[in-house]
């Protein structure tokens, strides 16, 4: 019984990692980490101005992210 | 100095294989001869679905374990100790080392769009075996080794795109050949999809109104992104995929109101709607309607295909298309003219080769991959479930009746505009269905007429709604047809959006050359001019292919296969000339063979569209039987008046000018490639690869989907290994 919850539990942070991995949402937390991880007291955008740049990024080439037929 | 120095061979050496595997890899190749054999030696019975699946889903497990394996292990000697881009280059926002799983769902969505789902349909005119055999045995030896070997080569060049690599590795004259390709398949491509949704839009309130409310849905979802709460991706698509659906059912409520006629547009008045998206929707800023459309788009598009592969699976539906039709040898189809050799090959690119995907394998993906041995899963493996949708689309076309499927794939100028004509003319090909049918197939989906819904979208949302009405009974019919015609809409009205943009930066950075100004992208008067300019490019082609009396989708659609297959020849021509220059020379068939292949199927379509003395499939011949018919003061049928007569010569005279250019383009960045393995085989001194060097991985990966038992250890063992395995 316990270990059918656990495996269920598993299961749901499986899909959560996978969905915020799919669709980026994930960026922010892995930009602030790379950041952290080069120098442990760096400054931080905020995850509003990380959204901006990062729209802005694709402003500026719009070949990123570009899917096709 | 050949900096390409292979490292590690084969992943565990040579070793035997295990009793066990032998016996699962032997039945495995008898599903897929079984599969083969049904489909190819019925004839004149019905055949379940389940035969073509089996065939598919066989055939690619074989060719996944072995072909692939020997291609990324023998010929590309992937290295698992080299730092990919990702590791090398990691600035946590396009350059990051991202798990397999998850890039082979990014690649595979960027790869998969409306192009598998919409050239199989039409090449179902000949019968479902032709396509059913271009698609599995094309993506195996061409598509998927082309994807794959794009992705090595680009992840071993930090990412570089294709027309970089042709430019650095072929030389200025394949690199411009490769530029002015890529500009021109991005309009001919963005023509193409606007057309097969005002085919499948025009006339239909419920349509219209639903993918009219995309907009304001995808404004209100910018807006919670940018201000509400930004980056919250997924409880945001949640709340846009619920309100999609809702405004699905919506239309239904507006077509059967005082509304529908507000709704209700013809297909010119659809022409400048689209236009005017496409321009205002480009040079806005991305944050209000491309971003949050392309999360709606790709949850719509993954969910569908999922559905539908569910769908197909479960019912099982039987195949009510002749294996092979006459129209295959005779080359007098309406859908699209030309006989079996080309035209199949060409019709169909998404789901057996497709050139598009160099451009996705080359820069975006690389710049993600953890590891050089995982090329084999995401390039290869993403390309085997394109086609898997490719087959899913061919069963769609041929689940529903052939007379139906003939009716609403005939050009009007063909079948004219009511059930009784268009079954006379259905009837004369061999297919009967009564005019009855034909009301009837149109009041199930509550469409006023399905007569000449030519570009394949509303054919495969036929079949669709046939399939899941299968599952779920048939009082959801009319709602599954409108599902699928929104799910294709939705990702087509995005393209319009984002292939703008590509478009107009590839001419900001040329016209960058001419006048500087025009190199800041973020200039404004560059940004509408060139915005406006690549709109009215595709525009000019929409408004043809809409104007065209003797059907837009019959004329233009050859031409954006003989564009895709021409971007595959670039990509091709690049990886051999690469396989050539890295030391590779007796591995040089790999994709030498396709390219081969492919050269001979493009220039050979562009031979006929430009001088066959066929009227149905030669441009100029066309052009010149009515320019005889103007001069004589005689109206040709099916033009119906003096003005139809003028466009016919305009449209046939561009058309062919397009195509003869597009071979042109092929047969220089061939040339050109020749030239280069030539120098190279006899003066290897005077060749440069432009390759990073060799950097050591810290990172620790599994190469495929599921990790070996030494791989799971390794991972194991790895000091700061990935936070979750």
């Amino acid at each position: 019984m316990r270990s059918a919850l656990n495996h269920a539990v598993r299961a749901a942070r499986g899909v959560r990692w996978y969905v915020r991995e799919l669709t980026d949402e994930s960026a922010y937390d892995r930009y602030v980490a790379h950041l952290r991880a080069e120098r442990a007291d760096a400054d931080v955008p905020s995850r509003r101005e990380f959204e901006r740049m990062r729209t802005d990024r694709q402003e500026a080439d719009p070949r990123q992210g570009f899917r096709c037929c | 100095m050949r900096t390409d120095s292979p490292r590690t061979a084969s992943p565990q050496g040579p070793r035997k294989a295990s009793p066990r595997s032998i016996v699962i890899w032997t039945l495995v190749a008898l599903v897929a001869a079984a599969g083969w054999s049904v489909l190819a030696l019925s004839r004149g019975e019905e055949v379940s679905a389940a035969w073509m699946v089996a065939a598919a889903l066989g055939s690619y497990a074989i060719a996944y374990r072995f072909y692939s394996k020997f291609i990324a292990y023998k010929v590309l000697k992937v290295d698992k100790t080299r730092a990919t881009p990702a590791e090398r280059l990691n600035n946590g926002i396009d350059f990051h080392p991202t798990d397999r799983r998850v890039l082979l769902g990014h690649h595979f969505a960027a790869i998969a769009g409306a192009g598998p789902l919409v050239g199989p349909v039409l090449a179902a005119q000949m019968g479902y075996l032709p396509g059913t055999i271009w698609i599995i045995v094309g993506v195996i030896f061409a598509g998927a080794v082309q994807d794959m070997v794009v992705l090595f080569f680009s992840t071993r060049r930090d990412g570089r795109s294709l027309g970089q690599m042709a430019r650095e590795e072929i030389g200025p004259f394949g690199g411009a050949a490769a530029l002015i390709a890529a500009f021109a398949i991005m309009i001919i491509l963005l023509g193409v999809l606007a057309l097969v949704i005002v085919n499948a839009l025009a006339q239909s309130p419920w349509g219209a109104f639903s993918i009219a409310m995309t907009v304001p849905i995808a404004l209100l979802m910018g807006f919670y992104l940018r201000v509400l709460r930004p980056g919250r991706v997924a409880e945001v698509s949640l709340i846009g995929v619920a309100l999609l659906l809702f405004a699905l059912v919506a239309g239904r409520w507006v077509a059967e109101s005082s509304w529908a006629d507000t709704f209700t547009l013809a297909p010119s008045t659809l022409v400048i709607w689209l236009v005017a998206y496409g321009f205002i929707a480009s040079i806005l800023p991305v944050w209000m309607l491309l971003a949050p459309r392309d999360y709606l788009s790709t949850f719509m598009k993954i969910g569908t295909i999922v559905l539908l592969a569910v769908g197909v699976v479960v019912s099982l539906p039987t195949l009510k298309m002749d294996a092979v039709t006459d129209f295959a040898s005779q080359g007098n189809g309406p859908v699209f003219a030309g006989s079996l050799f080309p035209f199949v090959f060409i019709t169909i690119a998404c789901g057996a080769l497709s050139g598009f995907h160099s451009l996705i394998s080359s820069g975006t993906t690389p710049k993600m991959i953890q590891k050089e041995t995982q090329v084999r899963m995401i390039g290869y493996g993403s390309m085997l479930m394109e086609s898997s949708v490719a087959v899913m689309a061919l069963v769609a076309a041929s689940v529903i009746d052939p007379g139906l499927y003939f009716a609403m794939n005939a050009p009007a100028g063909v079948i004219g505009d009511t059930v009784q004509n268009a079954s006379q003319v259905v009837g004369g090909w061999g297919y009967q269905i009564s005019p009855d049918d034909l009301a009837a197939a149109a009041k199930n989906v509550e469409e006023s007429s399905l007569l000449s819904r030519t570009g394949g979208a509303p054919t495969l949302a036929i079949g669709v709604s046939e399939i899941f009405s299968d599952v779920t009974g048939d009082g959801l019919r009319a709602f599954w047809y409108h599902f699928a015609i929104m799910f294709e809409a939705l990702f087509i009205l995005t393209a319009l959006d984002a292939g703008t943009r590509v478009g107009r930066f590839m001419l900001q950075d040329t016209l960058g050359n001419l006048y500087k100004p025009f190199k800041d992208v973020s200039w404004k008067p560059g940004l509408v001019i060139t915005s406006g300019i690549v709109c009215g490019l595709w525009g000019y082609f929409l408004w043809v292919g809409v104007h065209e009396p003797l059907g837009g989708i019959n004329q233009l659609f050859p031409i954006f296969g003989i564009s895709n297959q021409l971007l595959a020849a670039v990509a091709l021509a690049v990886c051999t000339t690469l396989l050539v220059k890295s030391g590779r020379l007796k591995w040089a068939w790999i994709t030498g063979i396709p390219l081969v292949w492919d050269a001979t199927v493009t220039l050979t379509a562009s031979w006929q569209k430009v001088f066959s003395s066929d009227p149905r499939v030669g441009f100029f011949k066309q052009r010149s039987i009515y320019q005889d018919g103007i001069d004589r003061g005689e109206i040709v049928a099916p033009a119906k008046n003096m003005d139809d007569m003028h466009t016919i010569v305009t449209n046939s005279t561009v058309d062919g000018v397009l195509t003869a250019v597009l071979a042109l383009l092929i047969v220089v960045v061939i040339a050109d490639a020749t030239r280069v393995c030539i120098r190279h085989i006899r003066r290897p001194a005077l060749s440069t690869l432009s390759e990073a060097p060799y950097v050591e991985s810290q990172i620790v990966a599994p190469a495929g989907l599921i990790p070996t038992k030494e791989e799971r250890e390794e991972v194991r063992d790895a000091v700061g290994a990935e936070p979750r395995g």
